[in-house]
């Protein structure tokens, strides 16, 4: 039947501008569609790359993130001794204590206040986190207040250049440093000594504690000895999932945000194909008549008025989702909700978000034309012939 | 003698319009032998159209029977009377009735999409119903790009590609001028002659209805062989 399909494409082309106001309206509504499970996308793949796989994260159990997070001294010395953790090359385990305080600082252009993630680290904690890279400075000293910032710091707040005095804590914090994380979330953080961190801020306990395991199959064993021994009684999770979780809730938020919009936009797409649609039957009564009396089935009338509307989904969904493809150049820094700190990730396309996009569009292109469809499919033979 | 390729038995059919019923064909009773051009005539609002409709199987009786070749047409389901017309009717209307947007041969070729012959069969088949209606030059053309006596041989030529049992006309040459409408007769009646075709052709114009073999007038939902004393 590759004719008929010849026909329907072929009637689209005919009526250009028709199709053309048509096909424009899905595609802004799959555009929107797209860049929404982009947003959401690209923030998911910022924050899961942010963890390592072999990384296992402990903090209070019920806590999400770590800045809600209390784990004693006591505890951190008991994990510690886990014979699953990895040791180094100079037969060090890779361990960190880390404390997690969020700090108001002015932004260097704005002057507007933002909050920013100061995190306490351990001699490990560099080690444990490969995509951190410094490039320029050194490492902090341990035992001095110095610090290292991640770079969109170091471009986007006062005072965070190398050489630069940092206030906060009622101390004078050097840089140190600066370091890049790839669009990682810490890129957005300050990093110093956990102990002078704990001491400037007053703070008894750790945020959370973070090591490598020797073998990724000891998860679960380390799991279940960190949640269940009493003594520790903690919550342990992959550094992945952990991040992963971390992005949840604002992932949610935008696809809720974006997918509402979207099932607005989408009934006035949809009755744009539908009204399209009708008049393309009322237009065609007599094509249809004479299809009929030609030997052709209802079914074949209603695939090829169906076919119509699917292609212009089809032809929307292109468009749109091409339209889209150009957002990936675009960066994004918010407010990450769930840490209240700065975060940086794009508008990110993958496979499954350009199958959604097509399945969307062909559903909107199907659901506008099915009403037409079955219309012109169902239209009286004679009556037909006669209104030519 | 021949046989009646088509058997008309006790027909009748009316028409709703609201509440009121409209009849337009009144028991009618008739043969049409194979090979037969037949020429339905009658004022406007007769009932030729709808009487052709009937034979055609597009349109179905209130009471009666319609025999083609067989075949009583009035038992057929929906899509069994589709499937038949596919096979055993060949169309031709007033205006034509192409299909825009698809090019003669295109046009041609759409009743064989029904049959089950091969994509070279069916080429085979498109070309020599143009070449009979002499429009193998115009083959890529979209009915737009056409005279009006061209798109009617085209449509001549979508009525015969089939090679079906009989060929409706309903006005073939009402929106033509002289000339084309001429052609248009010659070539009927060429079917007629060389191809053995049965044709049943709707006219009120005399010049196209001398061409046929026999004639019959319709007035007022009754068949006639002489037209009534009203008519002109
Ligand atoms: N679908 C219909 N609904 C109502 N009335 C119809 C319909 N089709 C035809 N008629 C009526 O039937 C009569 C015969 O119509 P038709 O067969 O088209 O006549 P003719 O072809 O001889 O001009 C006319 O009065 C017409 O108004
Ligand atoms: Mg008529």
């Amino acid at each position: 039947m590759k004719l008929i399909l010849l026909y329907s494409l072929r009637n689209l082309i005919a009526r250009r501008l028709t199709t053309t106001l048509t096909t424009c309206g899905m595609a802004l509504v799959v555009f929107v569609f797209a860049t929404v499970l982009m947003l959401s996308e690209g923030l998911k793949q910022t924050l899961v790359s942010t963890g390592e796989y072999n990384n296992v994260v402990v903090i209070r159990k019920g806590s999400n993130v770590d800045v809600q997070s209390a784990v004693e001294k006591q505890k951190a010395l008991l994990i510690e001794t886990l014979p699953e953790i990895a040791i180094d090359e100079d037969g060090n385990r890779l361990f960190a204590k880390e404390v997690i305080v969020l700090i108001v600082m002015p932004k260097r252009e704005t002057k507007s206040p933002a909050n920013i993630v100061i995190r306490g680290i351990d001699e490990k904690s560099v080690r444990l986190r490969p995509q951190v890279r410094l490039i320029e400075g050194r490492l902090p000293n341990f035992g001095l207040n110095e610090v290292i910032v991640g770079k969109s710091i170091s471009e986007r707040f006062e005072g965070a250049l190398l050489g630069d005095k940092l206030r906060f804590a009622m101390r004078d914090w050097t840089v140190v440093g600066i370091f890049d994380a790839g669009n990682r979330g810490y890129n957005s953080e300050i990093w110093g000594d956990v102990n002078q961190m704990m001491q400037a801020f007053k703070r008894p306990v750790y945020s959370s504690v973070i090591f490598r395991l020797k073998d990724s199959k000891d998860f679960d064993v380390v799991k279940s000895k960190i949640e269940k021994d009493p003594r520790i009684s903690l919550e342990a999770k992959r550094e992945t999932r952990y991040y992963e979780e971390q992005s949840e809730m604002m992932s949610k938020f935008l696809k809720i945000l974006g997918l509402s919009l979207t099932t607005i936009f989408s009934i006035g797409a949809i009755i744009g194909a539908m009204i399209t649609m009708y008049s393309a039957v009322a237009n065609r009564q007599s094509e249809i008549g004479t299809l009929r009396a030609l030997g052709f089935q209802k079914r074949t009338v209603l695939g090829a008025f169906l076919f119509e509307s699917l292609l212009l989904g089809v032809i929307g969904g292109i468009i749109g989702i091409i339209m889209s493809s150009f957002t990936q150049y675009i960066t994004i820094s918010t407010m990450n909700w769930q840490t209240f700190s700065q975060l940086t990730f794009s508008f990110t396309l993958s496979l499954e978000i350009v199958i959604q996009s097509m399945l969307f569009a062909v559903f909107m292109g199907l659901i506008g034309g099915m009403l037409p469809a079955i219309v012109a499919s169902r239209k009286n033979i004679v009556s037909s012939l006669r209104s030519a | 003698m021949k046989e009646p390729v088509v058997s008309i038995k006790n027909i009748c059919k009316a028409y709703q319009k609201g509440s009121e019923t409209i009849p337009v064909i009144h028991d009618i009773t008739f043969d049409i032998i194979d090979g037969d051009f037949l020429s339905l005539m009658g004022p406007s609002g007769s009932g030729k159209t709808t009487l052709l409709n009937l034979i055609a199987g597009i349109d179905k009786p209130d009471c009666g029977e319609i025999i083609v070749s067989g075949i009583n047409i009035t038992r057929l389901s929906e899509s069994e009377l589709s499937r038949w017309r596919a096979i055993n009717v060949g169309f031709i209307f007033q205006f034509y009735n192409l299909i825009p947007v698809l090019t003669a041969f295109e046009n041609v070729e759409l009743p064989l999409l029904l049959s089950p012959l091969s994509k070279s069969q069916r080429r085979e088949h498109v070309i020599s119903a143009l070449r009979v209606v002499d429009l193998l030059d115009r083959i890529d053309h979209k009915p737009k790009e056409l005279s009006g006596g061209q798109q009617q041989r085209v449509a001549i030529a979508r009525a015969i590609v089939t090679d079906p049992a009989i060929i409706v006309a309903d006005e073939p040459t009402g929106d033509l001028d002289r000339k084309s409408a001429t052609d248009v007769l010659n070539l009927m009646t060429r079917l007629n002659d060389e191809f053995g075709k049965t044709i049943i052709m709707v006219t009120h114009d005399m010049r196209a209805a001398k061409r046929a073999k026999t004639i019959k007038y319709l007035d007022k939902g009754y068949l006639n062989d002489s037209p009534a004393n009203t008519d002109l």
